[in-house]
């Protein structure tokens, strides 16, 4: 990709700057080609005629277009399809302030409403613990990759970070539990789910980390070296606060993609309704958990309601992590 | 993906050794200093963790499902048993495989042709007002979690599926693929096509990538020679960007043999001796959903470990599919640089 003239970071500006012309004459030559039909009937065969466009090519061209504006109708549908059903089902809870301060602690299924907080911090420390962890490994390998491997042993840990990528979060959560329970015997607790997620977040992570640093103008580090600046201090003092808005951006949507996780809580952390917030013993409840326990009693229309308001609390928590993400990676873009 | 800023000095030492990667990897500016060495080892240290920990899923996969599959009285690959528990356990993957499988498929039917279109939309159709929101709806389709996705399929979406489904049956019921049996809502067809909603947004983000980085001038040459708009795709942007396509829908097809939790509350168990049948409109479990469904039942070791075994055919199907998407990206470079 290096021969390539336009830079992917700057092709957008350039499509804009150039291709509209373009376009405008494709524009003229369409209109020209089907307004005037009584044209084309007598048409003189002079070899210095040209030509127009067949039918058949406009046709083709016109269905093209249809095509592609109705499969992002389409693709919509199911979106705004299910925005509606979970914010028109669930956020009645939502607009309650016990829903924020309180637990289901004592809370039948038959009984309406409840708070969700016990749910919300569990998913919130859980997420907490998982970045503490893998930010770390991901952001130090990212490093690896783009600054010191070479050769065979960073082409398997690239490859690696591939194979992760992949990995389905069912098999991560049966990896852990594997190790976890199986081989240590310990018990089903926060914190196993917590390294389930890391396994999850740490691609992620590697890769927009990797991506990011590799934006980062060499000329600064050639800069820093030839004043004498040792390649450590280069890449923590210039390389990564470069490349922090990207970083942080790679964090958080690596987060979005974990909270939603479902798979590791159904087979290493157990629910409860009470606020629990020990990693290391004992059930820990969190929003999937709590979606999945209220999903069993679907004849309850209590349950069903909590069920709903906590998808709609899942989902808010997971667009505003993309949020920030965005509006970090907006206003911090490394300028090269 | 690509070297933004070009050559880097620091490359072209003759001491750099055959690196075939972009310029910008690696340079030989590591000293003997201690914090060079100390940082240095610590990111190695780091890569290394990577290979181990993927090497560590499959070897803790296997050492515990190998004693499960020697006790296994049934063929582990033919049988459609499943019954792991008691002293004689009997269980076989292949019906897991069958579904898993046939209903991925039908999601990468849908979603990789729907998914290219929409990234075609948005590079080269939507006007520049609605490019950089289209782009954001369609991640935002991504952001939601596959247990909403589940909840909306179980609850709403099936009821305007339900009636397609008999449609196909009524219509199409002579072929076997479509044969008619009896179950509505959780089938097979009905997985893949929620399914193929949920990797949509990966097939379209990758895809727009790639389509973005088309050449200017490969358009403009196509637009000038008089192509229409749909004949420059044709000819420009997607043979650039076939590569991309091809290892974004291995991403999204890996995703679709792995997702959990939305098709956990699809499926329909099917009662023991069920006739075999090829139909799409038959029930059954996949392998996340198996796995899941039982996880309340990981009591002895040898039931546990015929959930792994089964996790780990998983394990390999996806491993493999994103292997072949790997090597294209890996061919997708050498013939560009």
């Amino acid at each position: 990709m290096t021969t390539q003239p336009v830079s992917p970071a700057e092709s957008p500006v350039q499509d804009r700057e150039v291709t509209p012309p373009a376009m405008r004459k494709l524009e003229v030559q369409t209109a020209t080609a089907t307004v005037p039909p009584s044209d084309s009937t007598p048409r003189s065969p002079s070899p210095l005629e040209l030509g127009h466009r067949s039918r058949g090519r406009t046709i083709k061209d016109v269905i093209a277009r249809i095509v592609m504006w109705g499969s992002f109708g389409l693709a919509m549908v199911p979106l705004v399809w299910i925005l509606f059903t979970v914010i028109s089902h669930g956020v009645g809870l939502l607009l309650q302030s016990q829903w924020w301060t309180n637990s289901q602690r004592n809370i039948n299924s038959t009984d309406v409403g409840g708070g969700a907080i016990h749910a919300i911090q569990g998913t919130l420390l859980q997420a907490a613990v998982t970045a503490v962890i893998a930010v770390p490994i991901g952001v130090l390998t990212a490093i690896y990759l783009v600054e010191y491997g070479r050769g065979a042993v960073a082409r398997a840990v690239s490859f690696m970070v591939d194979i992760l990528t992949g990995v389905p979060s069912i098999v991560a959560a049966l990896f852990i539990y594997a190790v976890w329970v199986t081989t240590f015997g310990f018990q089903r607790v926060g914190f196993a789910v917590c390294l389930a997620l890391v396994l999850l977040m740490l691609p992620v992570v590697v890769r927009s980390t990797e991506e990011m640093l590799k934006l980062v103008p060499n000329e600064l580090r050639e800069a820093s070296y030839a004043l004498g600046v040792p390649k450590w201090v280069t890449i923590v003092r210039i390389v990564l606060p470069t490349a922090f808005s990207g970083i942080v951006t790679g964090i958080l949507l690596g987060l979005a993609r974990i909270i939603g996780e479902t798979a590791p809580l159904l087979i290493l952390g157990p629910y409860t309704k009470s606020i629990a917030t020990n990693l290391f013993a004992g059930p820990m409840p969190t929003l999937p958990t709590m979606i999945n326990q209220d999903r069993t009693e679907l004849g309850i229309a209590a349950a069903v309601e909590r069920m709903w308001a906590t998808a709609l609390t899942l989902i808010f928590i997971v667009l505003l992590l993309n949020l920030v993400g965005r509006l970090v990676a907006r206003f911090g873009r490394v300028r090269s | 993906m690509s070297s933004i800023t070009g050559a880097s000095v620091a490359s072209q030492f003759p001491g750099d050794g055959p690196s075939g990667r972009s310029n910008i990897e690696g340079d030989s500016a590591t000293s003997r200093r201690i914090g060079d060495r100390i940082f240095a080892g610590a990111s190695r240290g780091a890569g290394l963790l990577v290979i181990a920990l993927v090497t560590l899923i499959g070897v803790f996969l296997l050492a515990q499902a190998i004693p499960a599959l020697l006790k296994d009285q049934a063929s582990f690959l033919t049988s459609r048993e499943w019954a792991p528990g008691g002293d004689a356990p009997r269980f076989g993957i292949v019906e897991l495989l069958w579904t898993t499988v046939a209903s991925s498929a039908i999601a990468m039917v849908i979603a990789v042709p729907f998914g290219v279109a929409v990234a075609l939309f948005i590079t080269q159709y939507a006007p520049r007002w609605l490019k950089r929101t289209a782009a954001s709806l369609v991640d935002l389709l991504a952001a939601v979690p596959s247990i909403v996705y589940g909840l909306w399929a179980a609850l709403t979406f099936r009821s305007l599926i339900s009636p397609v489904e008999g449609g196909l049956q009524d219509v199409l019921g002579w072929f076997p693929l479509f044969s008619p049996t009896g179950i509505s809502g959780g089938t097979i067809f009905f997985i893949g096509i929620v399914l193929s909603i949920m990797v949509l947004p990966i097939v379209t983000a990758l895809s727009r990538e790639v389509f973005d980085q088309t050449p200017v001038t490969h358009k403009e040459g196509a637009l000038a020679l008089g192509a229409t708009r749909w004949e420059m795709i044709r000819t420009a942007v997607l043979p650039f960007g076939r590569p991309g396509v091809i290892s974004a829908s291995m991403l999204a097809l890996g995703r679709a043999l792995g997702e959990t939790i939305a098709v956990t509350f699809l499926v329909s168990k099917l009662a023991d001796n069920t006739p075999w049948t090829f139909s799409l409109f038959n029930g059954g479990e996949t392998f996340a959903s198996r796995i899941a469904n039982n996880a309340a039942e990981f009591d002895t070791p040898a039931k546990t470990g015929a959930y792994i075994a089964a996790g780990l055919v998983l394990f390999v199907l996806t491993f493999i599919v994103n292997a072949i998407a790997r090597v294209v990206i890996e061919r997708r470079k050498a013939f560009s640089e």
